[in-house]
């Protein structure tokens, strides 16, 4: 155990690229936390394909001892999170389990976007700020233009800027006496009852789920016995300790501290970050502010796109739920796709993580169909439905109104971009509710629809700004709107899959660019295909796909039958990736592709 | 169980890899080089001939094909001694077809008799188009005036003629292409290979394309047109299709290029040559090295640098369709059942029956001329499962 005024708790705060894998490195190596001999190239970087495969971020963690030159032993606690607007609960977490964050800025690059969302996170959290100017190795630094840059762009004072280079060590030291001298020592109380901070989970193969934790108030010790006041389940410690990298078991962790626990605890789903850890006798009653549940906000379909694999699909699905709280499912059937399941996610980015880690490592090709939020249908006689799948929309005459959950918008751009930011949250159905500059930046507040923003709002915001915004969104609750189903038929058979809730007034508009975007994305065939939108039973957008005429080769010999059975190969592995309706064969990516719109 | 390749027959292709100049949009294995040890490709082909024989054992030889390259510029002699060693080392058939690519420029048809003499029946020549501003626009080095005349000496010289047109180019029009067909029918003695233009990635036409150049090349409409335009002027004209773009009098069709259709058996030796030989109950694909300086090399001194990959099943019953099919006479169902693990799908083939694509006759399918048009998306329906 540490006294609190030897404790320095720290978060890297960085864009990808700019070093912040060799400082961490630099930093474990000086501070002779890795033997040499055991130094290997990017020590956090094997935790970042952790982080890759761990759906939810985890926040990675490294204890290191260091010596200042004042000769006192200090503590220095690192957690590292990337960050996502899809996790940005998690990573806000994190930043509050620590009071200060080294701000590391490539300095041949300047500041990025990716930077910017991380940075004000950090200043929400309260942190004291280090600037870091990195790679000043290089001959295009310009530690001058950046540290400028730091102060107008982020507004914090950049003239105590510490230049470095990752590579070379040159700098190395100096970070690591202001982490000492100009980071905060943590607060707390010895004697007060436990209270702790739930960081991350994850789950281990041996020893179950692994609980990140940061001690604000009394001790933790092994062979307590805790209590998690969210859900007030309790469990045994088995095991307290903390990241040297590696896991090194210690005793008691006091306030001010940052190591894990383990209890036996089977699920991740168990623990919930933000939760508030204590005793189960003699705790404290008084939970940190800020914890809230994770809650699915975006709902899609998953079905395999070979039925038969269903019941593996089932197998991976319920193995992945156990290591993420914040993803549900149920089962789904689909008149077109069969069985499959109804999953929710937080966002995007998670849909797609885990629609990915079920292709990579279960193997299993899937459809994913329209991403849709949850809806709020109020019959005629007084019940409230809630709408999880379009394709469940009820009839119509019985319908009285719908709601839809609206949310608060934050962007941050610079002024250049300004104008294209505010065509596209007025495209997406948005009410601005402020607009103020801090230097050339500007921030905008916006009421929009979800619906308008899980898709590909955030791809689309990168685009237009050129990675030059920061975009951060919480929910405000549910309006009324004039919603409709919008239908999709290719060759005269709904797809149910592809039936997505729009608003009225900008049905045709999504209906045109949905058949448009079909029309490339499936294949030809031996006939003419209709692809149409409709509402009800009337067609609001029409294409047709001409029909295939001529696809054949000119010259085929005997040099050229091992590269037609290659090509036809790949062509029978593609076949595998699409689905069939009636007598259409529609590729799997079609369900997602058909829904991005390119303004 | 084995297959048996003898539904095919078995031939020798032999490919000579040099021209005089490299066409635009040719992707075969062809090279310029300002001088040539012909004695030395000599003694590499004879050896290889005895080399292969030693492997695969004897056969009944149903066909000699030496192509390019331009073959007519090798040397009479080289080729006489290619024929001697292969039928030397085989027994030939009694029909047995010798063909020779030629061009028809000047040294080439001057060539023709002493080809003719060394025991080439067939020629295909390949004349590519009967107008001088396309045969330009093609990079072809000959006139339409080389072009008569080689093909008037060929007539006289040998049994059976072929040539080869180009059409689809740019700004050809269905009628243009129509009158030139008929021009070449009118000529044509018994056998006309008409293939649609097409760009290969690789070639200088290629690069073209990719930069945006090549324009005027005609859309999906206007070539699926000509294609049928085509198959009805030659069948009015007693050359009906035997394959997707091969045309001949009956009796009259390829022999050798039959056989790769037929999935029947071929070695294949020279510079980038492919085989399809059965051993022992097992079918191997060969391949030679690609480089004319390699494989004259490894051929002259004994090694052999090819190589030699055993074929499954399925892929054997995949490659015995993707060629079969080309065929207006298809392929045998019994056939394939008895190489591919599964067998075709009966609802498929109803489907595509039904949708006027496909002949189902007894044992035997076969693409319908609208069927031809669309072979592969037939070959990807059939055989994607």
């Amino acid at each position: 155990m540490t006294e609190l005024t030897h404790i320095r708790n720290f978060s890297i705060v960085a864009h990808i690229d700019h070093g912040k894998s060799t400082l961490a490195d630099r930093l474990i190596q000086d501070t002779n936390t890795v033997a040499d001999r055991d130094m290997k190239e990017q020590l956090l970087d094997s935790m970042d394909i952790e982080r890759e495969r761990g759906i939810t971020i985890k926040a990675n963690t490294v204890r290191l001892d260091y010596t200042a030159d004042n000769g006192e032993h200090y503590v220095l606690n690192l957690i590292d999170t990337p960050g996502h607007v899809d996790f940005a609960y998690e990573v806000s977490r994190s930043m509050r389990a620590v009071e200060g964050s080294l701000l590391v800025v490539d300095s041949t690059q300047g500041v990025e976007a990716q930077t910017l969302a991380n940075v004000y996170q950090a200043i929400d959290a309260d942190h004291e700020i280090v600037p870091v100017l990195n790679k000043i190795d290089l001959p295009a630094s310009d530690v001058d233009r950046v540290a400028e840059q730091i102060e107008d762009v982020i507004g914090i004072d950049a003239s105590g800027a510490i230049q470095v280079s990752a590579k070379t060590g040159v700098g190395i030291h100096e970070v690591l006496e202001s982490i000492v001298h100009h980071l905060p020592a943590p607060t707390g109380n010895p004697d007060a009852p436990l209270k702790a901070m739930l960081v991350d989970s994850w789950y281990d193969a041996y020893l179950g789920v692994i609980v990140l934790v940061r001690i604000m108030d009394g001790h933790l010790k092994k062979g307590d016995r805790i209590k998690f006041l969210s859900n007030g389940t309790t469990h045994h410690v088995d095991r307290i300790g903390v990241f040297r990298p590696a896991m090194q078991n210690i005793d008691v962790l006091g306030p001010g501290e940052i190591g894990f626990l383990t209890a036996s605890i089977k699920q991740v789903r168990d623990t919930r970050v933000g939760d508030t850890i204590t005793h189960e006798k003699k705790g404290t009653e008084d939970a940190l502010p800020g914890f809230k549940p994770a809650q699915p906000v975006v709902f899609c379909g998953l079905f395999p796109v070979d039925s038969a694999e269903f019941e593996d699909l089932r197998d991976a699905i319920e193995k992945l739920a156990l290591n993420d709280a914040s993803f549900s499912y149920e089962m789904e059937t689909s008149a077109a796709l069969g069985f499959g399941f109804r999953c929710g996610f937080l966002g995007l980015l998670h849909l797609e993580v885990i629609r990915d880690r079920i292709e990579r490592e279960y193997n299993i090709d899937l459809i994913t169909t329209a991403p849709s939020v949850i809806y709020h249908i109020y019959m005629k006689d007084g019940e409230m439905i809630e709408l999880h799948n379009p394709a469940d929309m009820p009839d119509l005459s019985k319908v009285d109104h719908l709601e839809e959950p609206r949310i608060k918008a934050t962007i941050l751009v610079p002024d250049d971009y300004l104008g294209d930011v505010l065509k596209l949250c007025q495209d997406r159905r948005g009410i601005q509710l402020d607009l103020t500059y801090a230097g050339s930046r500007a921030m905008v507040v916006y009421d929009l629809p979800l619906n308008e923003v899980v898709f590909d709002f955030y791809d689309r915001l990168k685009s237009v700004t050129k990675g030059y915004a920061s975009f951060d969104y919480q929910m405000t609750g549910y309006r009324e709107d004039n919603l409709v189903k919008m239908q999709v038929l290719v060759n005269d058979e709904p797809v149910d899959a592809l039936s997505t809730m729009v608003h009225r007034d900008r049905a045709e508009m999504r209906g045109r660019a949905m058949c448009e975007k079909l029309k490339d994305l499936i294949p030809r065939h031996m006939f003419k295909i209709p692809i149409q939108a409709a509402i009800g039973g009337k067609v609001i957008a029409r294409e047709t796909l001409s029909a295939l005429r001529k696809d054949v080769t000119a010259k085929c010999y005997g040099g050229d039958a091992t590269r037609k059975r290659k090509l036809l190969d790949k062509q029978k592995a593609g076949k595998k990736k699409m689905r069939q309706f009636g007598k259409v064969d529609i590729p799997q990516e079609a369900f997602i592709s058909a829904l991005k719109m390119d303004s | 169980m084995a297959e048996d390749w003898q539904n095919g027959g078995f031939g020798l292709y032999v490919h000579w890899p040099y021209c005089e100049a490299k066409c635009p949009y040719c992707d075969f294995n062809s090279h310029v080089a300002r001088w040539i040890d012909h004695d030395r490709w000599t003694s590499a082909y004879k050896a290889e001939i005895a080399r292969v024989r030693d492997e695969i054992g004897p056969r009944l030889l149903n066909s000699i094909y030496i192509g390019g390259g331009t073959p007519s510029l090798m040397q009479p002699e080289t080729v006489a001694t290619v024929i001697e060693a292969a039928t030397t080392a085989w027994t030939p058939a009694n029909d047995i077809e010798i063909t020779l690519e030629a061009n028809p420029g000047s040294v080439e048809r001057a060539r023709f008799a002493a080809f003719a003499e060394a025991g080439v029946n067939r020629v295909s020549m390949g004349i590519q188009a009967l107008n001088d501003p396309d045969l330009h626009k093609l990079g072809r080095i000959h006139g339409r005036d080389d072009a008569l005349r080689a093909f008037d000496i060929a007539r006289d010289v040998f049994d059976r003629v072929s040539f080869d047109l180009i059409y689809a180019r740019q700004d050809q029009s269905k009628a243009a292409w129509e009158d030139e067909l008929s021009e070449a029918l009118s000529m044509a003695v018994d056998h006309l290979s008409l293939y649609q233009l097409t760009i290969e990635s690789g070639t200088a036409f290629g690069d073209r394309h990719a930069r945006g150049g090549l324009k005027g090349l005609p859309d999906e409409d206007l070539s699926a047109d000509m294609f049928e335009a085509t198959q009805a002027t030659c069948a009015a004209h007693g050359f009906p299709a035997y394959e997707v773009s091969n045309h001949a009098k009956p009796g009259a069709e390829s022999r050798h290029n039959g056989i790769y259709w037929r999935y029947g058996d071929y070695a294949g030796i020279g510079p980038g040559a492919h085989g399809r030989i059965t051993r022992d109950g097992t079918r191997y694909a060969t391949v030679e090295p690609k480089s004319p300086a390699k494989w004259l090399d490894a051929a002259s001194s004994g090694r052999s640098m090819r190589s030699t990959d055993a074929l499954t099943m399925q892929e054997q019953a995949d490659e015995m369709m993707l060629m079969g099919m080309r065929l207006y006479s298809g392929v045998s169902v019994s056939r394939f059942a008895s190489l591919s693990p599964d067998p075709l799908e009966l609802t498929k083939v109803r489907g595509l029956v039904d949708d006027g694509l496909l002949i189902l006759d007894k044992d035997r399918i076969a693409a319908t001329p609208a069927g031809m048009q669309v072979l592969n998306h037939i070959l990807r329906r059939l055989l994607a499962r």
